[in-house]
């Protein structure tokens, strides 16, 4: 470790030998006044990724594993979606043949499973891989090595899922597979072992991305950004992390206590034996509310930097925008139990649960009458991106409302279950947080890609997605409350829910059908799109300050931050700080509070090794569905590649 | 575009004047815990439309408002600023106020559910199985406990007591023209108090999901007026009559020499099986298979060929039978009023 002799504002200064503990002989060369030519000659060699098939697999450059994070979550959605289909073509009418019961329950398992694990946290938190240190101006995430194994990880984990669906063996017990239904008494074969271990794989790796982006909002924050200047998106990335890190054990421990109970034969659940199936329930929602909020929470913070950039001016509200994410993160701890009403807990304690429920909508309301505010200082520049933010409100809100009516225990007892619920929750996590995420990859694509995507199209698949969305949903609602449960495979014909179920089939093709503009649009872009330059939308964060796409060490000179809007507050150039080294991959940390520079730290080299740990780690979950001595056998593959992970590599730094 | 949206949503409006057909629908209330339960969905759904109403005039504003001159993103007025609070805060406010409303009324509308069984007579208990329901009328003279399947009758304008347990996985009793939902599970017991204003047929079904036939796991309550329940009710406690013809005798023998006898029961003969649903007065129930199929002498033909062409994965086996047999068995159990 060097002490930062790093200069802010605009002046360019000498490094000091006198202040780093190294001899200066050893010392490379620096950016200081180095020319823009050889400065990035030297950053490229230093930072690039290594060519060829090993090199891209050593790969620990934030943006190609992000990349490739968003590229796999895409792939998970069309497969999610596919599933939807499936779904929807087997009740477009009452009694249809086309999928049994058998195939039925393997695909809803497959769809929420997919959707919650596969597709919407990894996505979220791959834009927080790709955006977070561009936002705060560093040149790496922190532990990219840990980075770089929590992709590998989440692809294995899908795979193990997916592998298993074509082998006949997926889950066939819902998403939150209760208890006794998954136990060992009711779900025999591996079907429910699968489902217990692919949440182990995905929980491992979203555990790393969120560990790895607190320790880079904390600490590799560009000089300036003090707590007060952090983007909002930030932020949002900040306070999922950590309901990342409190609410992934608890799904963890259920997930390990299910699979002792299936393959240990210990008793935790089971009934009869002492256990209790409602403790499997309490966990899992333990885990399980906060998870939206990991979904939403992230989302919120690409609306609110979508719609400054067309707004033309900074959030309304910055400050209670902050707050409302740490309340909603804190309160989404304490409403488990809306998940519950049904199981007969004790009356007054449930009405305790109504009351958290409702509380929760006071930050969530502050944060939509904040962005509403903003929008109003008048025409906002209607693109692509903010379009998808108009149908987030539109949608988004009509979920959070039905979400209240949840909240009402007597109330909830008529709609858990049902077609209601599905409609609600879809309301929320597509309305909240994929609609958002659609805007955003209209918004940053340019960013990501160097080209645009077209914005005809793009209006096109708005209204595409917009009315097949609601289309497919709102009628759920009804159908609910005409008594249709959930996750049924049939419905006899007398209920009369046929020509609405028709017309559900009839918008979830039409929502399907936009995901396939969507796509073409996306390569389209990225083959023939127009050139984007730096700030396509003339916003006013840090990653747009850099070249589309960004070169692989981010920044030629590390920023430094004057205003919560740097490119809108620095308008000719923005002053930069230097005194880094440009022959080894150094970043600038800086202090938690103020993001005063504090010293310079390494970062980690392209390797290997993160892979081989994956491979090694996911073999080890694989194997353990067949016999638990696989956490014996699996621990010495584990330490190899650990060894190896972490063997010192000669460094000065490693050897003080 | 907006008339792209207008088209989106007329479709809404004709399926909400189809409207709430249908006799399992939580909008077509039959009881006092249902009726109580829809005016709280009709009242939420009536305030969270008007806040979605006004929040979409607050979004659709800025679209025809005039732009703020001057194109610089920094330069803000302060004077706009503060109003902007003013009506952010307000806005808030009013949020907090309604959420603290709604949460008293479904407080006190849950105490106004609590006291609808307060004195009920009748105890039923109902037990969940892998995909029927077994309904056990609880008597304090063992003569007069009552086994059946899936059909629950109560007296109209009663509050009758259900008993909710669970024999394997969690199931969930739900009639939603007279009450909201609750779960059955192992190793607990709750409580779910009913009431049906009129006679009459509810239809319900399993709510929560219990592996492969959740979907044909249908109940009725069936309502009835005081004396005729009575009526029912002791009928269906005497044993099983004699078969009526030839063909029926020599089904009642093969139901007891086949597989059928190891897991049914029929009252007054050697079969005595609980793990399946009791048969003494199978004919004089309305339909087969917890609701699958209505009762007739070709369903009930059907269900014993082929149960698991008609319920996949459901517990009944296929029996070894024979045309013969199968009609004889077919004679004997349409025989069991």
């Amino acid at each position: 470790m060097s002490s930062a002799d790093v200069t802010g504002d605009r002046h360019i200064q000498e490094p000091d030998p006198a202040k780093g503990d190294l001899a200066p002989e050893r010392e490379g060369p620096r950016d200081t006044g180095m020319d823009d030519a050889s400065l990035h000659r030297w950053l490229e060699r230093t930072w690039r990724t290594p060519s060829g098939i090993f090199g891209a697999l050593s790969s620990v450059d934030h943006k190609v594993i992000a990349r490739r994070y968003l590229i796999t979550a895409f792939v998970f959605l069309c497969l999610g979606g596919l599933n939807a289909v499936a779904m929807r073509i087997q009740l477009s009418g009452p009694q249809r043949g086309l999928i049994g019961p058998d195939l039925y329950n393997q695909l809803f398992t497959m769809h929420g499973v997919t959707m919650m694990f596969l597709f919407a946290v990894p996505i979220v938190q791959a834009t927080g891989i790709y955006l977070v240190p561009l936002m705060v101006g560093t040149r790496n995430i922190a532990f990219p090595r840990l980075n770089a194994f929590s992709y590998w990880i989440y692809v294995s984990g899908g795979a193990f899922a997916w592998v298993s669906f074509a082998l006949n063996m997926a889950p066939d017990v819902g998403w939150f597979a209760y208890v006794p239904l998954s136990g060992p008494e009711f779900a025999s074969g591996k079907r429910a072992d699968v489902w217990a271990q692919m949440i182990t794989y995905t929980e491992v790796s979203s555990l790393a991305v969120a560990v790895a982006t607190i320790v880079t909002v904390f600490k590799q924050r560009a000089p300036g950004m003090s707590l007060d200047k952090i983007p909002l998106y930030v932020w949002a990335m900040l306070v999922t992390s950590f309901v990342v890190v409190f609410a992934m054990p608890a799904v963890m421990i259920t997930s390990t206590f299910l699979i002792l109970d299936r393959l240990v034969g210990t008793h935790i659940f089971n009934p009869a034996e002492g256990g209790d199936a409602l403790l499997f329930q309490h966990l899992f929602w333990f885990f399980g509310h906060p998870e939206v909020y990991i979904i939403f929470l992230p989302a919120t913070g690409m609306v609110s930097s979508i719609i400054p950039a067309f707004a033309r001016r900074p959030t309304f509200g910055h400050l209670g925008l902050v707050l409302s994410l740490f309340a909603v993160g804190l309160l989404s701890f304490g409403l488990w139990v809306h998940h519950m009403f049904a199981t007969g807990l004790p009356k007054l304690g449930a009405s305790f649960f109504t009351a958290s429920s409702m509380m929760i909508a006071i930050p969530n309301g502050v944060q939509i009458f904040c962005w509403l505010a903003t929008l109003w200082d008048g025409r906002p520049v209607i693109r692509t991106p903010l379009l998808f933010v108009f149908g987030f409100f539109f949608i988004f809100v009509i979920g959070g409302l039905t979400g209240v009516m949840l909240a009402s225990v007597p109330l909830d007892l008529q709609v858990h279950d049902t077609y209601f619920v599905v409609a609600h929750f879809h309301y929320v996590l597509i309305g909240g947080s994929v609609f958002p995420l659609l805007g955003a990859a209209y918004f940053w694509f340019p960013k990501i890609s160097g080209r645009m995507m077209s914005e005809r199209l793009g209006r096109w698949h708005f209204w595409l997605a917009f009315i097949g969305f609601n289309a497919a949903f709102f009628p759920m609602h009804l159908v609910g409350l005409w008594g249709m449960p959930r996750r049924v495979y049939t419905y006899p014909a007398e209920l009369g829910w046929g020509n609405i179920n028709l017309f559900i089939s009839a918008g979830a093709l039409l929502f399907f059908l936009s995901f396939v503009l969507f796509t073409f649009n996306l390569v389209h872009g990225a083959l023939k799109g127009t050139s984007a330059g730096n700030n396509p939308w003339d916003a006013g964060t840090l990653e747009w300050a850099t070249s589309s796409p960004p070169p692989s060490y981010n920044f030629a000179r590390i920023p430094v931050v004057t205003h919560i809007e740097p490119l809108w507050a620095e308008r000719e150039a923005l002053p930069v700080a230097t005194g880094l080294r440009v022959d080894a991959r150094e970043l600038l940390i800086s202090t938690v509070a103020e993001a005063y520079p504090d010293i310079r730290e390494k970062s980690a080299t392209p390797s290997i090794w993160p892979l081989l740990a994956a491979l090694a780690v996911g073999g080890t979950f694989l194997y353990s569905i067949f016999t638990p001595w696989a956490i014996v056998w699996g621990a010495a593959p584990i330490a190899i590649t650990l060894i190896g992970w972490f063997w010192p590599k000669g460094d000065p730094e490693d050897q003080e | 575009m907006k008339r792209l949206a207008f088209m989106a949503l007329a479709p809404f409006c004709v399926l909400l004047l189809q409207g709430c057909a249908g006799w399992q629908s939580a909008l077509d209330p039959k009881g006092p815990a249902a009726g109580e339960l829809a005016w709280l969905i009709w009242f939420f759904t009536a305030l969270c439309a008007v806040v979605w109403v006004l929040v979409m005039i607050a979004l659709a504003a800025p679209l025809v408002m005039r732009s703020r001159p001057g194109d610089e993103p920094l330069l803000l007025n302060a004077g706009a600023e503060r109003r902007k609070m003013r009506v952010v805060v307000s806005a808030v406010g009013l949020t907090a106020i309604i959420l603290i409303g709604l949460t008293l009324l479904s407080f006190f509308a849950n105490r106004t559910l609590a006291a609808i069984g307060s004195d009920a007579a009748l105890t039923i208990r109902v037990t969940g199985h892998q995909w029927w329901w077994e309904v056990r009328y609880e008597n304090a003279t063992p003569s007069r406990i009552l086994t059946t399947a899936n059909e629950v009758h109560i007296p109209a304008g009663e509050p009758v007591r259900l008993l909710l347990t669970s024999t394997d996985v969690i199931h969930s009793f739900w009639i939603p023209s007279l009450a909201g939902k609750l779960d059955l599970i192992p190793g607990h017991m709750n409580v779910l108090d009913i009431k049906a204003d009129k006679p009459g047929v509810y239809r319900g079904q399993c709510a929560e999901f219990c592996g492969a036939q959740h979907a044909n796991m249908g109940t009725f309550i069936i309502a009835e007026p005081r004396s005729k329940f009575d009526a029912w009710l002791n009928d269906q406690l005497q044993p099983a009559g004699a078969p009526a013809s030839g063909e029926a005798k020599a089904g009642a023998d093969l139901f007891l020499k086949r597989p059928c006898v190891m897991c049914h029961r029929i009252g007054g003969t050697p079969a005595g099986g609980t793990v399946a649903p009791d048969l003494t007065h199978i004919a004089s129930r309305k339909t087969l298979a917890a609701g699958t199929l209505t009762m007739s002498r070709g369903n009930l033909a059907a269900w014993i060929a082929d149960p698991q062409g008609i319920k996949p994965g459901s517990h009944m086996p296929v029996a070894d039978l024979n045309g013969d047999e199968l009609n004889a068995i077919v004679a004997y159990l349409e025989g069991l009023k």
